[in-house]
């Protein structure tokens, strides 16, 4: 009876968790474990002769001019976005959720509605702004420095062109991240800010001395993650946005990465890549948690 | 009293300028698609004349977005349910049982959540290359590149570290009296966990589909990938309208695209927008 209990135990448990597993070894670890392995091969894609290189693939990258510059706008990228959308997500949360606003509610729909667009979606609205002749910023920008004056290229010019993206990412992610700082925010008890009144606290001093601190942990999380993700957003916007032009000045890490592996059909050379796209993640998701670590507070 | 009137005046219009940088593009958008291709030329900020439904027909009918646009509902709902199928009773048995390699098991799908799709796409397609390959030689047609159902199979497990951590944090919170009592009426493994603690978990669930739904609805790089001939999903098929339009100019189309891209979305977050912030603070962190 015991052993019959025992054995349809066990075979419940396999036939729960088997499926999720094959599933993700096939799909997930498996080819996480070839980017590896790939980027220690020469190899042209669909022919069948792969070369072992060793770490040949890496060397080449070392004095890759053009991987040096996906690397530049990829920290440049993150280094703004992160910076501003964090800022102002923190700043318009406390607002909304210490601040007695009208239309409120209204506010917050309104703010999360970019995290539900497709990035590609994404992209053909900032084309139609940053269109140069028709664009909805040339002509706004037009009223007060005249018409007759030649367009900017918001997606032409190299050295601007980077800031056109810092803008559409800040605007695709700053309203996700206000959302989560207000619940995180929302736990922090009345009673302080009570007390901080009481004492004459200015609003900017509860801000930093009250807010900050107790959602400290949170942040800290939404940090570490926010620098992964936006790698691969800068990727999805770039590929429908721009392709990495003009003449490189948008290519970013994943960009490159997928450039090499497709249209340059050096497979083994675009997963050397990866592998250091991967390996710079962890190192800057490590490297941000050891710079924020504070004692928790608690409350 | 003078400066607290003009902070919060200063409030009010940095919340309004924010506001208004989302509503007015995304609205735009809606206003261009009813445009004649020659109202584009000039001033962007003029109504559109009348309402030219033509680029709704032409936009499904010429540019292919009604076929994408099955395809795209195909694959997300064939994607949810593997992915709820496969999913859910992985993440109640791992909440709930200590076995040989649960642990192991637990780490693995940690580990999953930062895998990111981006980067193993190209081994995925290298992958589907090859099994195609081998079975040309058997004499069979290729069945992995170009279809649609193994699209759906990828989304889904790819999908599968983030809803497994969702889930099984919500079952690890329910009390194990419920399945206890269940046992002692005789209720059987299965039955105790569709028939009790599914239900139970209606809420996560709910949660689940709304954010797989929005990221399968948008996803395009691995149906970019996967996908090389005719059949398309819908956000691929307005990546290739974006292109025709540089070439064409061929606007109104284009924004009659967008709008078939992010209707549904916006229709859907305007039906559940309570839930689905909620449901962030709950779920915690997309990758």
């Amino acid at each position: 009876m015991r052993v019959k209990k025992v054995r349809e135990k066990s075979i419940f448990i396999t036939l729960c968790v088997a499926p999720a597993v094959i599933l993700f070894v096939i799909f997930m670890l498996i080819p996480t474990f070839n980017v590896f392995k790939m980027s220690l091969y020469k190899w042209g894609g669909y022919s069948n002769n792969k070369e072992f290189v060793g770490l040949n693939n890496f060397k080449i990258l070392m004095e890759d001019s053009n991987f040096f510059r996906s690397f530049q706008n990829t920290v440049l990228l993150i280094a703004c976005v992160t910076i501003v959308t964090m800022a102002l997500s923190l700043i318009f949360a406390a607002i909304l959720s210490r601040e007695k606003i009208k239309g409120q509610n209204i506010l917050r729909v309104i703010f999360y509605i970019p995290n539900i667009l497709s990035v590609v979606v994404i992209s053909a609205i900032f084309s139609a702004i940053y269109d140069p002749n028709s664009g909805l910023l040339n002509s706004i920008i037009g009223i007060f420095r005249g018409t007759e004056k030649t367009p900017i290229l918001w997606l032409g010019d190299q050295k601007l062109v980077i800031y056109s993206l810092v803008i559409a990412m800040i605007w695709q992610a700053i309203g996700y991240y206000m959302v989560m700082y207000m619940a995180s925010m929302a736990s922090v008890p009345e009673s302080l800010y009570e007390s901080a009144n009481l004492e004459g606290a200015s609003k900017i001093r509860q801000f930093f001395s009250i807010t900050l601190p107790l959602i400290w942990t949170n942040i800290r999380t939404t940090l570490t993650f926010f620098v992964i993700s936006s790698i691969n957003i800068s990727f999805l916007i770039v590929k429908a946005l721009t392709n990495g032009g003009p003449d490189g000045a948008t290519e970013v890490f994943l960009s490159y990465m997928y450039k090499q592996a497709y249209t340059n059909s050096s497979y083994g050379y675009g997963m050397a890549i990866g592998v250091v796209v991967f390996l710079f993640s962890f190192g800057l998701s490590a490297l941000i948690n050891f710079v924020t670590k504070r004692e928790p507070l608690e409350f | 009293m003078n400066l607290s009137k003009l902070y919060k005046i200063f409030i009010y219009v940095a919340l309004l300028a924010l506001a208004i940088s989302i509503v007015i593009p995304v609205g735009w958008v809606f206003l261009a698609s009813i445009k004649e291709n020659s109202e584009f030329y000039g001033n962007p900020w003029t109504l559109p004349k009348g309402i030219y439904f033509q680029n709704f027909i032409d936009a499904f009918e010429k540019a292919k977005m009604g076929e994408y646009f099955l395809n795209s509902i195909f694959v997300t709902c064939l994607a949810l349910l593997i992915l709820l199928v496969v999913a859910l009773p992985a993440a109640y048995v791992l909440a709930r049982y200590r076995f040989f390699g649960s642990k192991l098991i637990n780490i693995m799908f940690m580990g999953g959540l930062f895998i990111n799709v981006n980067y193993i796409v190209v081994p995925i397609f290298l992958m589907f290359v090859d099994a195609d390959k081998f079975l040309r030689l058997l004499g069979t047609d290729g069945f992995f590149l170009n279809n649609l159902f193994v699209v759906a199979l990828v989304y889904a497990s790819t999908a599968l570290p983030f809803t497994i951590y969702l889930l099984s944090g919500f079952f690890v919170t329910i009390p194990r009296d419920y399945e206890e009592a269940a046992y002692m009426d005789g209720s059987g493994y299965f039955r105790t966990m569709v028939q009790i603690m599914m239900p139970m978990a209606l809420p996560s669930i709910i949660t689940v589909i709304l954010f797989n739904f929005l990221s399968f609805w948008n996803e395009y790089i691995i149906s970019m990938t996967l996908l090389t001939k005719d059949s398309k999903t819908l956000p691929v098929g307005l990546m290739q309208l974006m292109q025709a339009q540089k070439a064409a100019a061929n606007y109104g189309q284009l924004y009659a695209g967008l709008v078939i891209v992010m209707l549904p979305t916006l229709i859907l977050y305007i039906l559940v927008q309570k839930k689905l912030t909620q449901g962030m603070s709950l779920g915690g962190l997309k990758g």
